[in-house]
């Protein structure tokens, strides 16, 4: 298991974790100050030890109807490293009307769709992301579906049909 | 009439009828509904010429809210919507995602269970793999490979519809275990099955591995160095392809990978040409596994016998008070799972499939997270395809193999 690595961050990156914990399977978890998240990254990445260089998934959790929900959201990362074969867990934990999280983008090129999806679905973003759109769902969505505060069955209103920009019909035509 | 004395290279900008080739650069859509985009996926490519300058997936088109609807029902009745996220291997999804909740629940299915598990998932890696490379070879303009792929697609879903009654949304196993045992008959049919499918194994791996026209389009295409490849999260064949030797299969062994013989072939080069091969060798490995489960497997139950999350005996449940609660219990709040978090992973058709899931200790999930294999692997695209021809992105796109359904959730 990854305690190591977690020993090994907390160590050099004095305050950066706020908070350990176990989950029902014994496996570690850190909860990480959010604004040293791409610090942590960078540390996990290029430290020759421990070498997490597989950006697995990064998600994100609404706190709202669990019995600790402030502050709301959570943001999870899964990295994995092939050389020792372990996986790790990382939490930030983000509150307010507009939450933001640094990017870790800069430090993981796989981190990008992922940061996108959970804003996508979440609405938390991410500063420094280079290209921070929806990622499923379409730019003129109301809303961000997964937070629990979204119905089930929302509607969402219908939308015009976008301009398509450079487009090359060919010899003959009118040019529309 | 025009003749080829008054031929003008410079036309005014508005003679329409004399447009030339257009230098400017020009962005093409393929796809959203395009046979060479697997399922719905929109690549903006921006084009000077034919070499592709930026290219922009656009996913979505397939978004079913599977998140959102697996946090409304129960845990088993999220099952089904598992077997919609890789429809190709789908399976390996309702095992992943079991495996998964069987952690959080903190219970060990009886070791048949196990061995079956293995058994069907390796034949759904069959089926993704006879998919794929059918359809390269479809793609790049042979026919006949993608009908000895589909062929033996064809006899694995006979052979999985006896399993579990449907071809393609199985829905196989439950919570505990798997909710039926093997047919009778249904090993000497499998083995008769393997053997048809290895030959048409033979047949593909002739028609395209060693073809001219074939390896011109494949080899040195679409190339990935490892390094880019574990940066953008690359698992699975397309990760091992590139050099790195990683299979959670024998990284971390579950159920019973350890004490099976295969090997996880490795390629070198990272291109589409090694990707294709990995596939072509692991169709071997995963005929040795299949071969073995049926040889080892041992007799039992299929099931846990823990009441909290399986159905009691029929003969308890109309004869006995308990077994009628249980079994109420188990249908109208379904599986109690205790409140926590975890992650768990196994190894899909296509890399790893990951899953996170946090329970609030009732009924219903509160968040199921799914890491599709194909998601990072698609993100990684335009790092392979920009600068290349467009002609090399009809294989890259083949070769990483990205399923419409995991990926859009």
């Amino acid at each position: 298991m990854s305690k190591f690595a977690i020993d090994k961050m907390a160590e050099r990156i004095s305050g950066a974790v706020i908070e350990r914990y176990e989950d029902r399977t014994g496996a570690p978890w850190a909860v990480i100050d959010k604004d040293r998240i791409r610090e942590v990254m960078q540390f996990l990445k290029t430290d020759s030890e421990l070498q997490f260089r597989l950006f697995l998934s990064a998600d994100g959790v609404d706190r709202l109807y669990l019995p600790d929900n402030d502050p709301r959201f959570e943001v999870v990362y899964f990295l994995r490293s092939l050389t020792r074969n372990e996986e790790i867990r990382l939490k930030v934990r983000v509150g307010g009307e507009h939450p933001e999280v640094p990017s870790v983008t800069p430090v993981f090129q796989g981190a990008n769709w992922w940061e996108r999806f959970v804003w996508d679905f979440y609405g938390i973003r991410f500063t420094g992301h280079p290209d921070l759109r929806r990622i499923l769902l379409y730019e003129e969505f109301k809303g961000h579906p997964l937070r629990k505060d979204y119905p089930l069955r929302a509607r969402q209103p219908l939308v015009p049909e976008r301009p398509i920009q450079d487009l090359y019909r060919g010899p003959g035509t009118s040019g529309v | 009439m025009n003749t080829f004395d008054d031929y003008d290279p410079n036309p005014p900008e508005t003679d329409e009828l004399e447009a030339h080739l257009q230098t400017k650069r020009m962005v093409v859509n393929l796809g959203p509904s395009h046979p060479a985009m697997h399922g719905t996926v929109r690549m903006r490519v921006e084009l000077e010429g034919e070499t592709i300058i930026s290219a922009d997936p656009e996913i979505g088109f397939l978004h079913r809210g599977f998140q959102k609807s697996c946090e409304n029902v129960t845990w088993t009745q999220c099952l089904p919507y598992t077997d919609r996220l890789n429809y190709v291997s789908a399976i390996m999804n309702n095992f992943g995602f079991l495996k998964a909740v069987e952690k959080l629940l903190g219970i060990e299915i009886p070791e048949r269970a196990k061995w079956i598990r293995v058994l069907a998932s390796e034949l759904h890696r069959m089926q993704d793999h006879l998919t794929c490379v059918g359809a390269i070879g479809l793609e790049l303009g042979g026919f006949a490979p993608f009908l000895y792929g589909i062929q033996g697609r064809e006899l694995i879903m006979d052979r999985v519809s006896e399993l579990c009654g449907a071809r393609l949304t199985t829905a196989y196993g439950r919570i505990g275990g798997l909710n039926r045992d093997l047919p009778e008959g249904w090993k000497e049919k499998c083995l008769k099955s393997l053997d048809k499918i290895r030959e048409l194994c033979v047949e593909i791996d002739g028609l395209l591995t060693k073809n001219r026209i074939f390896v011109d389009r494949m080899r040195g295409t679409g190339v990935i160095s490892a390094e880019d490849a574990i940066d953008f999260g690359f698992t699975g064949p397309c990760l091992r392809a590139c050099g790195v030797n990683f299979d959670l299969r024998k990284a971390k062994p579950y159920w019973v990978y350890d004490q099976i013989d295969f090997d996880v072939p490795v390629g070198e080069n990272g291109d589409n040409y090694d990707r294709y091969l990995m596939r072509i060798e692991e169709l071997k490995q995963s005929d040795r596994i299949i071969r073995q489960c049926l040889e080892k497997m041992p007799e039992g139950p299929v099931m846990v016998d823990d009441w909290r999350v399986a159905f009691p005996p029929k003969s308890e449940v109309y004869g006995t008070i308990e077994g009628v609660i249980a079994q109420f219990k188990l249908v109208m709040e379904g599986v109690q799972v205790p409140a926590g978090e975890l992650y768990d992973a196994t190894e899909a058709s296509n890399g790893e499939l990951g899953w996170y899931i946090v329970s609030d200790g009732g009924g219903r999930p509160y968040k199921v997270h799914v890491r599709a294999p194909g998601f990072p692997i698609l993100s990684g695209v335009p790092r392979i395809i920009e600068g290349k021809m467009l002609a090399d992105l009809i294989p890259t796109f083949d070769t990483i193999n990205m399923i419409g359904g995991e990926v859009e959730q």
